[in-house]
């Protein structure tokens, strides 16, 4: 059934999940704290997040920052969609945007869930063999700056691992979303923007994901 | 008026309560009843062309707070659920093998009947289109401390009984004024009031509308009062809460190709 993938654009027709540290790259860096308060272990299940539906902001739209938030981290990410079967029958960009936050203790609602604060790509690409995004890059650019390329050869849980691990315990229904993951920089942080900036989500086969960032008006 | 969302005679429709049986609104069955035995519940909420966002209280209660070994949030600790985990009334939650900590949580659900953004605590229950009983189950051998409570916690299929009932906002004059229980097999278990909400619910709905907009159809699941214990398979359990319903749910095992009542 191809009704939940096919407005145009797309918009999601189910559940947005998004997964955290997923990437090898933030999950070694964070290697050395996971054993501290208050984690006090590494996460032995997928880390999962829901991007709900008032965060959707299609490509070419505006995403507004709140009032006194000055900066935002925005990320490109590859998202699952679930159709029939419990089987992925495509996969969509995301530009999941957050308020910088330094804990992974607490469900992140108020950092995640802003008004806006979700980039959707305007088409899923149908995906019949899901080992084949591991050959996937993402492409993150500021105002045509390349600021991060995100190879899906590098997760911790590659798509398919990820969405049998997340099947599990919960059953990704036709329409539901699941993000892999979103890697960090060098340094542990994300590319930040801030009101002025656009930025450019790009991956080979898919089309362009761009918003724009603005102020919110008084 | 109590709404309820059932299947009945091969088709779904909405019901409201009519002495002591459901009352049909479908059009080609407007003014038929049916026993409440006769039909299968579903959560009481109408569908929407997008998806709903559920979000839940974590330590919402004074007394839970402290059972758990916590001090009281100084802002709601709050999590989003998908609408897949949602059931209905006097439907089956797997207990999954193996556990050793599973747990009812009776919670008072508001439902959004309006969209609701940066409103002020003294207008919020305005935004409100009624009220309804959640069972936001947990098991607590699945908890991990990343973005606690996790969602393999929290967010498991046939995890979430809601209902049955669906009342209007315009019969709860005052939601901080209702008693909850839930008994397991009979037998009481859990007993709160809503007045020992941390965040009652007008601070709730300031809360999150001061960040995201919600929707109509959108609910919040308001945290649970002290008083949990282990369920195992063939219990029966009911959450209530005074004047909103009372919601049964029965425990059976993670048993793959076999009857779901066989759990006893």
């Amino acid at each position: 059934m191809n009704l939940h993938m096919n407005p145009n654009p797309y918009r999601p027709g189910g559940t947005v999940y998004g997964s955290l540290l997923n990437f090898r790259r933030e999950h070694a860096l964070w290697a050395p704290r996971m054993h501290e308060a208050p984690y006090k272990a590494p996460p032995a299940a997928p880390v999962l997040y829901i991007k709900t539906a008032n965060t959707f902001t299609p490509s070419g739209r505006a995403i507004t920052l709140p009032n006194g938030v000055s900066e935002v981290e925005v990320a490109a990410s590859l998202g699952l969609v679930a159709g029939e079967g419990g089987r992925v029958a495509g996969a969509v960009l995301f530009n999941d945007v957050s308020i910088p936050h330094q804990s992974y203790y607490r469900p992140p609602v108020k950092f995640r869930c802003v008004d806006g604060f979700l980039g959707v790509g305007d088409a899923v690409q149908p995906v019949t063999d899901l080992g084949e995004l591991a050959a996937v890059v993402l492409e993150l650019r500021v105002d045509g700056v390349m600021r991060q390329r995100t190879a899906l050869a590098d997760l911790v849980r590659d798509a398919a691992t990820l969405w049998s691990d997340v099947n599990a315990f919960q059953s990704m229904r036709p329409g539901d979303v699941l993000m892999v993951g979103t890697d960090c920089l060098d340094d542990g942080s994300r590319p930040r923007v801030k009101a002025g900036d656009s930025v450019e989500i790009t991956a080979t086969g898919f089309a362009p994901l761009i918003n724009h960032f603005i102020e919110e008006q008084a | 008026m109590k709404r309820a969302r059932i299947a009945w005679a091969g088709a779904v429709h909405d019901a409201v309560e009519s002495d002591g049986q459901l009352e049909l609104l479908t059009p080609a069955f407007q003014g038929r009843r049916v026993g409440f035995d006769e039909v299968v519940w579903l959560p009481p909420l109408a569908p929407l062309d997008r998806p709903r966002t559920v979000l839940a209280l974590g330590l919402n209660y004074a007394d839970h707070a402290k059972e758990l070994a916590f001090k009281a949030p100084e802002e709601p600790l709050a999590f989003v659920k998908g609408e897949a985990s949602l059931i209905g009334h006097q439907a089956f939650t797997v207990r999954p093998d193996g556990v050793n900590f599973m747990h009812y949580e009776c919670e008072l659900a508001v439902v959004i009947g309006k969209p609701a953004k940066r409103v002020k605590k003294a207008d919020a229950l305005r935004y409100v289109a009624g009220y309804t009983v959640a069972n936001d189950y947990a098991i607590r051998d699945y908890l991990e401390n990343w973005y606690r409570p996790n969602l393999k916690v929290k967010n498991r299929d046939t995890c979430t009984p809601l209902g049955p009932w669906l009342v209007d906002a315009a019969d709860v004059p005052d939601p901080q004024a209702l008693a909850l229980r839930t008994t397991v097999n009979g037998q009481l278990t859990q007993q709160g009031h809503t007045k020992d909400m941390i965040f009652d619910v007008a601070t709730l709905i300031e809360y999150f509308s001061g960040f995201m907009t919600l929707m109509p159809g959108d609910l919040i699941l308001t945290g649970t009062p002290d008083g949990v214990v282990d369920c195992q398979p063939g219990d029966v359990v009911v959450t209530e809460i005074d004047g909103i319903g009372a919601l049964a749910n029965s425990i059976t095992a993670e048993q793959r190709g076999s009857d779901p009542d066989s759990g006893q």
